[in-house]
């Protein structure tokens, strides 16, 4: 008999084939049903940009352009500008007039958190950006820097103390909406607001 | 009561109940094909999905109609309700339940119920053979070609194993048929004719793994490449009613039709009938999700050197029996 004759009488392989199938419809499900039920991600995901603040509300960033020479991408633009003494945005001498990052470019490789020597650019474990402009992608200083009513900001990983325990951890919120709102609907974002209401009294 | 408006309500009320059932049967097939692959399925519109079907003949409907150019546009317009109204005719002699005395549970009683079916689901070839050759492409002429190839010889042997059941039953028509299963169901003396006949129907009805009018990997949609919209929706459902009118038909001359099983017969004839046919759609689902796409030359070859010869032998084998057992 010829192989392929004896392949096409081969029944028991057949019935071998629909057991597996007819056994996989009971297997439980590893879908996650995503907008309504999130997964939680790694503690250390690698997400949204955000530009932190010190506790008396002053910018980190020196607009030292570290963070854009370091970018693989290319995809952080700094325009740093002098203090003025009257309105001094920065402790240093220089502040980031513009800070600019194009999300589609980015690899979220996490080396501009890296290199600043402030630690003033970090990496927050916001993922969801999607929009339906391109334009939308580049982030400028009005959606980087944490606002003065959302706390400091999230510390980087390499902070002395070690990665705080509900870090990254965004299952609780709600809606996307909150999301789109900021990190103060975080767990994080609640904890520093406390922490920010404790220095300031 | 005037028995032409009888039977034109009759009709009506089954148009509907067959193109529900069209419908829910395409929402159990992505459901259990995405168990049996371990995702969900539809789950977005409505409860558990419920309204998915709704939702995709809206779709369809708006979906643009477009002919090729190079379509001949008569027959590629009128194809895919050749198709559409010889699987929706069939039901005109498909009985549901066991009469009862001036109530039939069908629109007719044909007593030539078998050979009424099998002529119109062969009517039902040249819908699709005529849609893939009118378009004007390259993909939907291989897919009709191959069409006409399948079906002619598979319809063969199906006819073949059908007629094992019909030189026990010594009838036709398909309320007799059931009848005389009322003390062993023809499956168990026609079990090769059973076998030959769910493999016919799953080739017959253009099913995987038997889908090589469409198949989608090699010849793009086959036959119905060029279609959009509400046509390709019509051949959609014919497919599907097809698949239905198989089962009904496997229910009715194999399973003893509405006949209950170990006598529960608490529950009524319609709902045995319907639940033996949903047995045999989990079946067409099943095979769908576990089998690849038989090669082409392999499915000739399987049709005419092993299909055909069981199927005659079985004819030969079931003709002596009865004739010297009466």
């Amino acid at each position: 008999m010829a192989p392929s004759r004896k392949r096409l009488f081969n029944v028991i392989a057949l019935a071998k084939g629909l057991a597996v199938t007819f056994s996989f419809m009971f297997r439980k499900k590893p879908t996650i049903q995503y907008p309504s039920v999130k997964k939680q991600h790694a503690p250390r995901f690698h997400g949204l940009h955000e530009l932190r603040r010190y506790g008396d509300g002053k910018e980190r960033c020196i607009g030292c352009e570290l963070c854009s020479s370091a970018c693989p991408a290319n995809a952080i633009t700094v325009v740093g500008a002098e203090n003025a003494p009257a309105d001094r945005r920065s402790p240093g001498e220089r502040y980031a007039a513009r800070y600019e990052i194009d999300e589609l470019r980015c690899i979220f490789c996490g080396m501009c958190e890296e290199a600043c020597p402030t630690d003033a650019i970090v990496l927050t474990p916001r993922f969801e950006m999607a929009d339906y402009r391109r334009g939308a992608f580049i982030y400028a200083k009005d959606r980087l820097l944490v606002p003065p009513e959302a706390g400091l900001g999230r510390p980087p990983d390499e902070r002395p103390g070690g990665i705080p325990e509900d870090l990254g951890r965004v299952a609780d919120i709600k809606s996307t909406m909150d999301i789109a709102t900021g990190y103060s609907a975080t767990k994080r974002g609640e904890i520093l607001k406390t922490q920010r209401k404790g220095l300031a009294g | 009561m005037n028995p032409w408006l009888i039977v034109l309500i009759k009709s009506a009320v089954l148009l509907l109940v067959v193109i529900t059932s069209f419908a829910y049967a395409m929402l159990a097939e992505r459901k259990v094909m995405g168990w049996m692959q371990m995702r969900p399925g539809p789950n977005r519109v409505g409860p558990w999905g419920l309204l998915q079907p709704a939702v995709d003949a809206v779709k369809l409907i708006m979906k643009e109609d477009l002919t090729p150019n190079t379509a001949d546009p008569l027959i590629y317009r009128l194809a895919p309700f050749i198709s559409l109204v010889t699987a929706f005719s069939v039901y005109a002699v498909i009985p549901f339940s066991e009469p009862a005395p001036g109530n039939l549970w069908a629109i007719g009683n044909v007593n030539a119920g078998i050979l009424f079916v099998l002529a119109l689901t062969s009517i039902g070839v040249y819908g699709i053979s005529l849609g893939g050759w009118a378009s004007g492409s390259k993909y939907p002429l291989l897919g009709s070609v191959r069409a006409t190839a399948q079906m002619i010889s598979y319809e063969l042997s199906m006819s073949m194993s059908l007629i094992g059941v019909l030189i026990l039953a010594g009838t036709t028509s398909l309320a007799g048929i059931v009848d005389a299963q009322h003390r062993l169901w023809f499956v168990i003396p026609q079990f090769v004719g059973f076998a030959v006949y769910l493999i016919t129907a799953v080739a017959e009805t253009n099913r995987a793994p038997f889908d090589l009018v469409e198949a989608d990997a090699e010849l793009v949609g086959g036959f119905n490449t060029e279609y959009s919209g509400l046509r390709f929706g019509l051949f959609f459902i014919a497919e599907y009613i097809n698949m239905l009118t198989v089962s009904c038909i496997a229910t009715l001359l194999f399973l003893g039709g509405w006949s209950p099983v170990a006598g529960l017969s608490i529950i009524p004839g319609v709902a045995w009938f319907v639940a033996k046919v949903a047995l045999f759609m989990f079946v067409y689902v099943w095979l769908r999700s576990t089998f690849p796409r038989i090669r082409y030359d392999r499915l000739m070859a399987f049709g005419w050197k092993v299909l055909l010869p069981i199927a005659m032998l079985n004819l030969v084998v079931t003709a002596i029996v009865v004739a010297f057992t009466g």
